[in-house]
């Protein structure tokens, strides 16, 4: 951690801002509070600059004009590239997701992305909305990812990194792969409050930005609850 | 009336009948939609000759409309939809089953206003609020306010009453005139409810700049839209009409967004011509709005009935609420929105220090939300369970769509 509290920085909720996304912030939080690290909660809005300083970056979902001017605001900022050298932790979703890449459609045209992550986005054949489901990438020793998905873009992996998930349900990048990360970067077409059912994934986020391997468990039996529950709605959604 | 319409309008009420008869629903789309197929102008036909408000917006719709309907009966009779059958079918059932009637105020889901602005050729036209909503399937915020000026723009003479608080409102109630095209700005009369939702208009609907809020006011950092001055507003508890005389408002109905919700209706009824002091005592006689406030007793306990739909009205309803044990149930499904999402955009930290139980098909949804949120609740898996749990006196339950409807039946579908 770069200082005495964790250091969350919620990338400009007044763009990037659409389906629960304060969620990850606050569960993150929460998480980090419950083991006794104190937090200090930044959200950061377009017109002002991004501290560099920061332990976790989240960047949230958004349509199409929010998402492209989002991008050239960063770009011109800077301050996320630099947090990024210092080794900060970088969590995307959906928009936000889209936008650590080389490139993304947004409003019928190419926009720059950020060229944190090697991957680039274009437009697919139809909406993907619905339940997302995957088997997490077992290097990063995490159960199946669970989430809802609503986006029209494709995602195309370059050799650079490395796929969050393999599709079990819904569409994800491609129908195949879902997701993104590399080093302490990682991007999620799960959208909004994609942390609240996968809690191993917001304590993977959390030893990231600590460095600490083990973390002690909390009692996560709603959010277990919840997972299960919608495996078997996706599992029964399936079979219909 | 047109043979073709007359015939269309008689069987859309046979069929609204022989629905409510066969006790499949109460019959208010079947019939219009029957109707429509062999006329697809019934509409039209049905609206021509009477007086029309339509009331549209995100929250508040069903409740402004039976209010609106209330002040407006000083007049005469009104037809309206007021069960919250809010699409075009809704509307051509109950203009079909009201027969003539000099006036209708129509309640209008959002996406729906240009579509029967275009076959209701109403009156005047109520705008209240545009917040996110079912976001998998609905359009974003700034697309409807884009879609309602486009309407207005087509419509220059009905008269809008529209929310001065509310920035997507008001942008969408202002668009540009252009004397080139004929195009003469449309008549608006503003009225404050208040707005306690904010995190969809921090961005300019007109130049996307940052929107600035202080005490009641707001204004874009970037170009000329503000807040217009309202005609109507509430004060205490009572309205305020815009010769400056005070009115007394006495509602059935809890909370400071009925109110506001007031003062909309005394607005359009004085488009009509409707005096507000002829019509308060009427706003008074609105007891529920299709099972929404409705209390009941079940078991020495007083359950009242509150339906949110998304994150603005959750707020709403915490306000409304009394600080009382609370049971909250969550479905998502196809009317409520697949997506849960929305949960997370509201603060559920006002029912800190209250009984709270969950139920609904999305419970474990509502359960991490409030873990999350630190406020303690336990899951009941029935609405028995929940009234059994709870000590005598009142249960307040807050609902979203289908599970206040779930709820509702329990109650034997109570108005």
């Amino acid at each position: 951690m770069s200082t005495e509290s964790l250091r969350i920085v919620w990338v400009y909720p007044d763009l990037l801002s659409t389906y629960g996304d304060r969620g990850n912030a606050l569960i993150l939080a929460r998480r980090a509070q419950l083991r006794g690290m104190p937090v200090e909660m930044l959200e950061v809005r377009s017109d002002q600059r991004l501290p560099a300083a920061a332990d976790i970056y989240l960047i949230g979902g958004g349509e199409d004009g929010p998402q492209a001017l989002g991008a050239q605001r960063l770009l011109a900022d800077g301050g996320l590239h630099r947090a990024v050298a210092q080794g900060s932790v970088v969590f995307g979703v959906c928009a936000g997701y889209q936008l650590l890449g080389t490139s993304f459609f947004a409003k019928g045209t190419r926009c720059a992305g950020l060229e944190l992550l090697d991957f680039s986005s274009d437009r697919g054949p139809t909406r993907a909305v619905g339940e997302l489901a995957g088997e997490v990438d077992p290097r990063l020793g995490i159960p199946h990812l669970s989430g809802f998905e609503n986006h029209g873009g494709r995602t195309h992996l370059g050799p650079g990194v490395s796929p969050l998930a393999r599709v079990t349900a819904g569409v994800g990048n491609d129908g195949t792969t879902e997701g993104a990360w590399r080093g302490k970067l990682l991007g999620t077409y799960s959208h909004g409050p994609a942390l609240a059912r996968n809690p191993d994934l917001a304590d993977l986020l959390l030893r990231w930005a600590t460095g600490i391997h083990q973390l002690p468990p909390l009692d996560d039996t709603w959010a277990d609850r919840l997972r299960s529950e919608r495996r078997s709605a996706v599992a029964a959604a399936a079979r219909a | 009336m047109p043979m073709r319409a007359k015939v269309a309008s008689s069987v859309s009420r046979t069929a609204a009948a022989l629905s409510r008869a066969a006790g499949r629903g109460d019959g208010s789309v079947i019939g219009g939609w029957i109707g429509l197929k062999i006329d697809p102008d019934l509409l039209a036909h049905l609206s021509a000759g009477r007086a029309i408000a339509l009331v549209s917006g995100t929250n508040g719709k069903t409740t402004t409309t039976r209010l609106t309907t209330a002040a407006v009966g000083v007049l005469g009779r009104v037809a309206s939809n007021a069960f919250g059958a809010n699409m075009p079918t809704g509307h051509t059932s109950a203009l079909a089953k009201a027969g003539s009637t000099p006036y209708a105020v129509l309640e209008v889901d959002e996406h729906y206003l240009a579509q029967v602005l275009e076959a209701t050729e109403p009156h005047a036209v109520a705008l209240l609020n545009l917040s996110r909503d079912q976001l998998d399937r609905a359009k974003e915020v700034a697309m409807m306010a884009q879609l309602w000026r486009a309407a207005l723009v087509r419509h220059p003479r009905v008269r809008v009453v529209a929310n001065a608080d509310d920035p997507m409102v008001v942008w969408a109630a202002s668009p540009p005139a252009d004397p080139a095209q004929g195009h003469v700005p449309p008549h608006v009369t503003w009225f404050s409810a208040g707005q306690r939702w904010h995190d969809d208009s921090w961005v300019c609907p007109e130049c996307g700049s940052t929107i600035q809020r202080s005490g009641g006011q707001w204004w874009c950092t970037g170009c000329p839209l503000r807040r217009p001055e309202p005609q109507w507003t509430v004060e205490d508890d009572g309205v305020l009409d815009p010769t400056g005389a005070w009115h007394k408002i006495q509602l059935q109905l809890p909370g400071t967004v009925n109110l506001g919700n007031a003062a909309t209706a005394l607005a359009v009824a004085a488009e009509f011509g409707v005096r507000p002091v002829d019509a308060v005592s009427r706003l008074g006689t609105v007891t529920s709005v299709a099972g929404r406030y409705a209390q009941v007793d079940r078991d020495g306990r007083n359950v009242r009935l509150l339906l949110a739909k998304n994150p603005a009205s959750w707020l709403e309803a915490f306000d409304m609420a009394d600080v009382a044990p609370t049971l909250l149930s969550i479905n998502a499904r196809d009317p409520d929105g697949l997506d849960t999402s929305w949960l997370f955009d509201v603060d559920f930290s006002p029912l800190a220090g209250r009984q709270v139980l969950i139920t609904g098909d999305r419970a474990y949804d509502l359960a991490v939300r409030l873990d999350v949120n630190g406020v303690p609740f336990r899951h009941v898996r029935t609405f028995d369970e929940a009234v059994r749990a709870v000590p005598p006196g009142r249960l307040e339950v807050i609902a979203n769509y289908t599970a206040f409807q779930d709820i509702r039946a329990e109650l034997d579908r109570v108005n």
